[in-house]
């Protein structure tokens, strides 16, 4: 307790060399404190964004259907008998076409042919009407539910869409439904909210394939989804009895790949900050160096009025570890102050990580310690008469 | 070569036997203390006085426990330091000796008081105690109202007026007193001897280390020393005669 108000005392007597010692380790601490914390906000919201996309799917392309085929019925049987697996399937059919509102065309709002499951595939909720039915599927009814923005911009809202008619590549639709808004930042022609969905069956008779070839499956947890795709694969291998007639491919596959992108990121963000951190290092090194060295006489002094090694050591080690640690502590608030400042400024959410500020604080205030104890410890093995003749 | 006694006790306070402090320059070996033997008893006031490079330094630092003789036996009140630890000669500082240095050898940073309190913060003494200790020292040299000032409010014989007063604060039996006058105007030099006088009287033993005969005279024993050996030792009115 005497030790640690000496140490307070002679803090705050040597201003200027408390502050340059602190300012090395606010400098350092707050520098790696921003630069994580900043990136991993950086990456978390890619990651969120990504997250949209459905990780959870698994897409699955047939790509030659002359020779073999995978019946739609049978492959809705094996989802159906795997459902610990598998959420949801819906086979998919792109129709390339033109959605009309008497004269009034729409050329960039994508069309598709789907089940009643996409729904539920793509985590929407219904704004109006109904979503697709099973019994459209089977008796391929000219249906559609469409997008908020394709709805709003023909009828002016989704309710009054509701019941309307719509010409699909000169067919005549009816609209049962109306999704909800998805994308609150961007309601443009060809965005998020821009679509007409038909049953699948009534998609594949129009486009005079008559066949299905493509499909969406949702896994329960997008942790299994590699599992699911091993597991589809096998299932498509004992049907077309060979990999080159289809593909499978996972969304989370890409999320895999980003985080395997992340993570080299990371280590070299790793290197940044402790670069920034040793640097810091050296400037508290220097002070304390230069301190104790300073000091030397002091030390004779007190060794002469009878302190021992061990006093000294206590005084000078406590020093060092008060103004580590305030400094470290100035560190974090600064660090984190500028965190949320220019995560506001960059538009993104930004918290201090809870390893950047362990790691930046135990490794600044470590240095302090160490280079706050092995000067100290050489003075104080120093005879009392040199140290009191040092100048 | 027959030491002059003032005291009836017949076991010296300090007793030194061969000492040798031997400096290496380059190739040259510098005799510092070129083995010397002396006998001071408790009580005494004894000047060591020799010109610029006698060697009378050395031998008060080794006197002083600052430093350790290159061979020899320096026994402590009865013992010998020669097989002391760092620490335990640090003990021994702390509680046989005080020390009044030629350059005051105050710490700036801390104030009059926490100056004086230092050999009794080093001997473990409680705050309340310790703060009060060290005021009544003040007080006998005439500071108790600079207690809370700093040292660079003080004139030099008032620092070195601090300086006696923290050499006494740790209750030591031995003051040694390095050139205690030498920073200091005819005036104030006096001042400061009586203070030193004074505490010999009260039964204090001094070792003075001096280059000037006059002062060396106001001692009661006189040792001269000359290339680092003893050339003369006896009262201060047999130094007077030479």
């Amino acid at each position: 307790m005497e030790s640690f108000k000496m140490a307070l005392r002679s803090i705050a007597g040597n201003k200027m060399r408390s502050f340059l010692t602190m300012l090395g380790i606010i400098i350092g601490v707050a520098s790696v404190i921003m630069l994580v914390s900043i990136v991993h906000g950086y990456m978390n919201s890619m990651i969120a964004s990504f997250s949209d996309m459905g990780v959870d799917q698994i897409n699955v392309y047939v790509t030659n259907t002359a020779s073999r085929s995978l019946d739609t019925d049978e492959f809705y049987d094996y989802i159906g008998e795997h459902s610990d697996l598998y959420a949801y399937m819906t086979p998919t059919a792109d129709m390339p076409g033109n959605l009309k509102n008497g004269s009034e065309s729409m050329s960039y709002t994508s069309i598709g042919g789907y089940s009643e499951d996409y729904l539920n595939i793509k985590g929407y909720k219904l704004q109006a009407g109904r979503n697709l039915s099973y019994s459209d599927m089977v008796n391929a009814n000219k249906v559609t539910v469409m997008g908020y923005y394709t709805a709003w911009y023909m009828f002016g809202s989704a309710d009054a869409a509701v019941g309307q008619k719509v010409k699909i590549n000169g067919n005549v639709f009816e609209i049962v439904g109306v999704v909800e808004k998805q994308d609150q930042t961007y309601f443009e022609a060809g965005g998020m909210d821009d679509f007409a969905w038909i049953p699948y069956s009534t998609a594949a008779k129009i486009s005079k394939s008559g066949r299905v070839s493509n499909f969406i499956v949702s896994v329960r947890d997008s942790q299994r989804s590699e599992e699911a795709t091993a597991d589809l694969e096998n299932y498509l291998d004992s049907i077309f009895m060979s990999s080159d007639l289809y593909s499978v491919y996972a969304n989370s596959s890409m999320l895999k790949e980003m985080n395997s992108m992340i993570s080299r990121l990371s280590l070299m963000l790793g290197g940044i900050a402790g670069i920034s951190l040793l640097v810091a290092g050296v400037g508290v090194m220097n002070i304390m160096l230069v301190s104790v060295t300073e000091r030397t006489r002091e030390i004779g002094i007190r060794k002469a009025l009878g302190a021992k090694r061990m006093a000294i050591m206590t005084q000078f080690v406590i020093e060092a570890a008060v103004t580590s640690t305030i400094g470290g502590i100035i560190g974090i608030i600064v660090g984190s102050a500028f965190t949320s400042v220019i995560g506001t400024a960059i538009g993104i959410k930004c918290t201090p990580t809870i390893s950047a500020v362990l790691i930046s604080f135990s490794v600044s205030v470590g240095i302090g310690l160490i280079f706050g104890y092995m000067p100290a410890s050489r003075a104080a093995k120093l005879n009392p008469i040199d140290a009191l003749r040092s100048e | 070569m027959e030491a002059v006694k003032f005291d009836a006790c017949t076991e010296p306070l300090i007793s030194l036997r061969g000492i040798y402090k031997i400096y290496k320059m380059g190739d040259e070996e510098v005799h510092a203390n070129d083995g010397i033997d002396l006998d001071i008893y408790k009580g005494e006031f004894v000047a060591i006085v020799g010109k610029s490079g006698s060697g009378k330094s050395t031998l008060m630092n080794i006197i002083g426990a600052l430093d350790v003789p290159t061979s020899g036996n320096y026994f402590l009140g009865g013992k010998n330091t020669s097989s002391m630890s760092d620490n335990e000669l640090a003990e021994v500082r702390n509680h046989m000796l005080g020390f009044i240095f030629q350059q005051y050898n105050l710490l700036p940073k801390l104030s009059i008081l926490e100056n004086v309190e230092l050999p009794l913060l080093y001997q473990g003494v409680k705050t309340a105690e310790r703060k009060e200790k060290a005021m009544q020292e003040l007080e006998k040299v005439g500071l108790a109202d600079k207690a809370k000032n700093k040292l660079h409010q003080l004139s030099g014989g008032q620092q070195q007026r601090v300086s006696i007063a923290r050499a006494l604060a740790g209750s030591p039996s031995i003051i040694l007193a390095d050139e205690p006058t030498g920073a200091l105007d005819s005036k104030t030099s006096k001042e400061v001897l009586s203070y030193i006088k004074q505490l010999n009287s009260e039964g204090k033993t001094i070792v003075m280390i001096t280059h000037d005969p006059t002062l060396a005279k106001q001692a009661r024993r006189v040792v001269q020393i000359m290339d680092g050996k003893i050339t003369f030792d006896g009262s201060s009115e047999e130094y007077g005669k030479l």
